[in-house]
């Protein structure tokens, strides 16, 4: 019935047009559309029933979330629910759920993940961001580049060090930051969708503010990486389902040299390649939404970081297939093909990309190396 | 075939380089040095300034202002405009209207334009594909009937006139006839786009940049001696375009900057504390998109070679716009790659992103159109598949 409903929601509620419209938009996405996906009761889904939510399992929020890829819905579900949310979930403690994650789950609070810096390149632990110690709690100091959803939170999840030194595991706290604290500089996604460069001058905030313990917010950050992960890959599904779709639809209406493109074996063979990577795109995707909520961490961390790389391989295939079947008028800026095609390319660099995921999959599968 | 370069040679190299540090303008050397995209003034200022050297149109023989280079020092110079990133020049007028008219054209018709699409006071533009003819441009359906003064009136749509924007002469295939075999009704017109009833639409490509344009003809008169060729003969005049336009986008020279903005990329990139071009993944990555690169290189000197022979632009043709086109593509795949976070960066302020990156995401979307325009590379594959290898045809 979620399915239905979502499937619904996109089609007749938020075609593609409405998220072309949204490009221009500052905003980039509605709050009335908003606050209606939380009605819908997708917010707080897979959250705790204390909160607002509805306790359910990852998979049936994915399959919401590949409904809403399906005609690129802009809402941010992926940076505030998937992302922010599960971090507060994972790290807060009962009060810090009630004062932020029950607001999420209602549709009244944007929350971003701030993590990656300069230089970092996907690495959590490649946290150059301080928090010192305060007569109040803590100071922080540092910048965080391409905040997902940044340019429109309300609250955001800094990664700030409290010890050790970038790219050790440990060392790494998390803090709710309010946005009035911070100078957020909104950024233009290739995907027509923003996010944000923070900086932080010395922004203090109470003890209360920190996430999980002093130091060891790894766990926390890795948890919502994960998720995120599984989440894209679900999005994944519907863009690539769609793309397909639109393609193949192409190939039986086009016209060249008096017969349907479509009769031509050459585009034929390529329509079914976009079909078999859509089809194990979304095997891999089914996989890492499931063990998602599985305890096995490593079955869990080789699912998540297999699905990554076939978003990154077979996702982007299907997406430069589609626009190379349509041709010229793939290569405008008005055909929709073209925004799937940058939707796709964006979640293979969102949240680790393809060289990042096959690393992390040799590291789980492989001996350890030599130190050299 | 001599691959080894005389000491005239170098000499005439390191008199190429010297020039251009002198000659382009500031504005224009502050993009190159960054790679970032020309659009078209740009480039149509920066041929006035090669024009005055003499040097806008290598491949040209003198009788029309070609600077009577041999084959190797055309090579060199072409060569060094590209890796100093000078803006590329529109090959509508240079490479395509230009040789065809040398080719084809009367002589009133070389006296009329060439000077002039040299000197770059005229802009080109090309008038081929129409929204049911791409792939099957014969199909082409723009009419061009005679009125009573014997003139043509032109009336249809083309689209994928890239930069007609700023064009003062399209040149077109029309439909002279429709009876027949397709083929064989198709006429080569020159039209001026200030002729009452022409329209264009500019267009925005995925790439962000207002390349592409549909123009419209409705009711155009143009003169009977804008003609090129015989009237019903211009199917084989596009042909012999279409294979110079073949080789032009293999971009053997555009990708070879593209690599070497790769390197620099990586180079100065900090990932985890190292450097990218550190990292034997990446360094492997980008050697083998050189090799890449490499075979295209000779391969396109092949070509060349065989055109100093007075071969025109065969069949193999194909091959050097199948493999240009995707090593264009890998090349900002690549690129886009190696800038991690900052890939997701689209048209912001400068400041978010190094400067070398900045147009890297918009170019990678656009070099999807490499493997689609000047015939796709499916197109490309039927040729070779039915002319190189004589295989079966239905």
């Amino acid at each position: 019935m979620l399915v239905d409903t979502a499937a619904s929601f996109a089609k007749k509620s938020s075609p593609v047009a409405r998220a072309r419209r949204l490009r221009d938009d500052p905003l980039g996405f509605e709050p009335a559309v908003w606050k209606q996906m939380a009605e819908l009761g997708w917010l707080g889904l897979c959250f705790p029933e204390e909160v607002g939510g509805f306790a359910g399992r990852f998979v049936d929020l994915a399959l919401v979330i590949e409904q809403l890829g399906s005609t690129l819905v802009p809402e941010p579900i992926l940076s505030t629910v998937v992302l922010g949310g599960t971090a507060l979930a994972a790290g807060g403690d009962g009060e810090q759920r009630g004062r932020w994650l029950t607001p999420l789950a209602a549709g009244d609070l944007q929350v971003s993940l701030a993590l990656w810096e300069r230089g970092g390149r996907f690495d959590p632990s490649w946290c150059e961001t301080r928090a010192e110690k305060s007569a109040k709690g803590w100071r922080l100091s540092g910048e965080k580049v391409w905040v997902p959803g940044g340019h429109a939170a309300d609250l955001f999840l800094v990664a700030a060090r409290t010890g050790g030194r970038p790219g050790e595991r440990a060392g790494v706290s998390l803090f709710a930051v309010d946005r009035a604290a911070l100078a957020v500089e909104p950024v233009k996604t290739i995907d027509g969708r923003r996010a944000a460069r923070v900086r932080l001058a010395g922004v203090e905030v109470g003890a209360d503010r920190r996430l999980g313990g002093d130091g060891k917010a790894a766990e926390i950050i890795e948890r919502a990486l994960e998720v995120g992960c599984a989440g894209a890959c679900a999005e994944a599904v519907g863009i690539a389902q769609a793309v397909l779709g639109m393609t193949v639809e192409y190939l039986k209406t086009r016209e060249q040299f008096g017969a349907l493109i479509g009769t031509f074996q050459a585009l034929q063979h390529r329509a079914v390649e976009m079909f078999v990577e859509t089809e194990l795109l979304r095997s891999h995707a089914i996989e890492a939404c499931l063990r998602v909520d599985e305890g096995d961490a490593g079955e869990r961390q080789r699912a998540i970081a297999a699905a990554m790389v076939q978003l990154a391989s077979g996702g982007r295939f299907v997406a430069r297939q589609g626009i190379q079947l349509h041709g010229g008028i793939g290569c405008t800026d008005e055909h929709d093909v073209g925004l799937y095609f940058k939707r796709m390319q964006a979640l293979s660099q969102l949240l680790g990309d393809e060289q990042h995921h096959l690393a992390r999959f040799a590291d789980l599968t492989q001996p350890a190396r030599v130190a050299s | 075939m001599d691959l080894s370069i005389s000491p005239e040679h170098e000499a005439f190299r390191r008199e190429v380089r010297a020039w251009i540090q002198e000659a382009l303008p500031a504005d224009m050397r502050a993009k190159a040095d960054v790679d970032a995209h020309f659009e078209m003034p740009e480039s149509i200022r920066w041929q006035k300034i090669l024009h005055q050297r003499g040097w806008a149109a290598p491949q040209w023989p003198t009788e029309w202002g070609g600077p009577g280079l041999d084959p190797t020092a055309r090579f060199i110079l072409t060569e060094e405009l590209e890796l100093a990133g000078t803006p590329p020049l529109s090959p509508f007028g240079l490479s395509m209207v230009g040789p065809l008219l040398m080719q084809f054209g009367n002589a009133a018709q070389k006296q009329r334009f060439l000077p002039k699409i040299i000197a770059a006071d005229e802009v080109w533009c090309q008038g081929y594909s129409e929204p049911n003819a791409g792939s099957d441009l014969a199909s082409l359906r723009t009419s061009a009937s005679v009125d009573a003064a014997g003139n043509y009136v032109v009336n249809g749509q083309k689209t994928w006139t890239t930069y007609a924007q700023y064009a003062d002469w399209i040149f077109c295939l029309v439909r002279t006839d429709a009876r027949g075999k397709k083929q064989e009704g198709i006429s080569f017109l020159l039209i001026d786009m200030k002729s009452p009833g022409v329209e264009v639409k500019p267009m925005l490509t995925i790439g962000g940049t207002p390349a592409f344009c549909e123009t419209f003809f409705t009711n155009v008169v143009v003169p009977r001696e804008n003609l090129v060729g015989p009237e019903g003969g211009g199917w084989t005049l596009a042909k012999a375009l279409l294979g110079h336009e073949r080789t032009l986008i293999a971009s053997v020279g555009a990708s070879g900057r593209a690599v070497r903005r790769v390197k620099r990329i990586a180079a100065e990139t900090m990932a985890g504390g190292r450097r990218l071009i550190d990292d034997p993944i990446v360094r492997g990555r980008i050697a083998a998109l050189e090799i890449r690169l490499r075979g295209l290189q000779m391969a396109n000197y092949r070509a060349l070679a065989g055109a100093q022979h007075g071969k025109a632009p065969g069949p193999e043709s194909s091959i050097l716009k199948l493999r240009g086109s995707e090593v264009t593509q890998e090349c900002f795949e690549l690129a886009m790659e190696l800038m991690g976070e900052d890939a997701l960066t689209w048209f912001n302020d400068p400041g978010v992103v190094p400067p070398i990156e900045e147009w890297v995401p918009s170019s990678f979307c656009y070099t999807r159109a490499t493997t689609i325009y000047g015939g796709s590379n499916e197109i490309q594959k039927n040729v070779i598949a039915k002319y190189i290898l004589g295989l079966p045809g239905k």
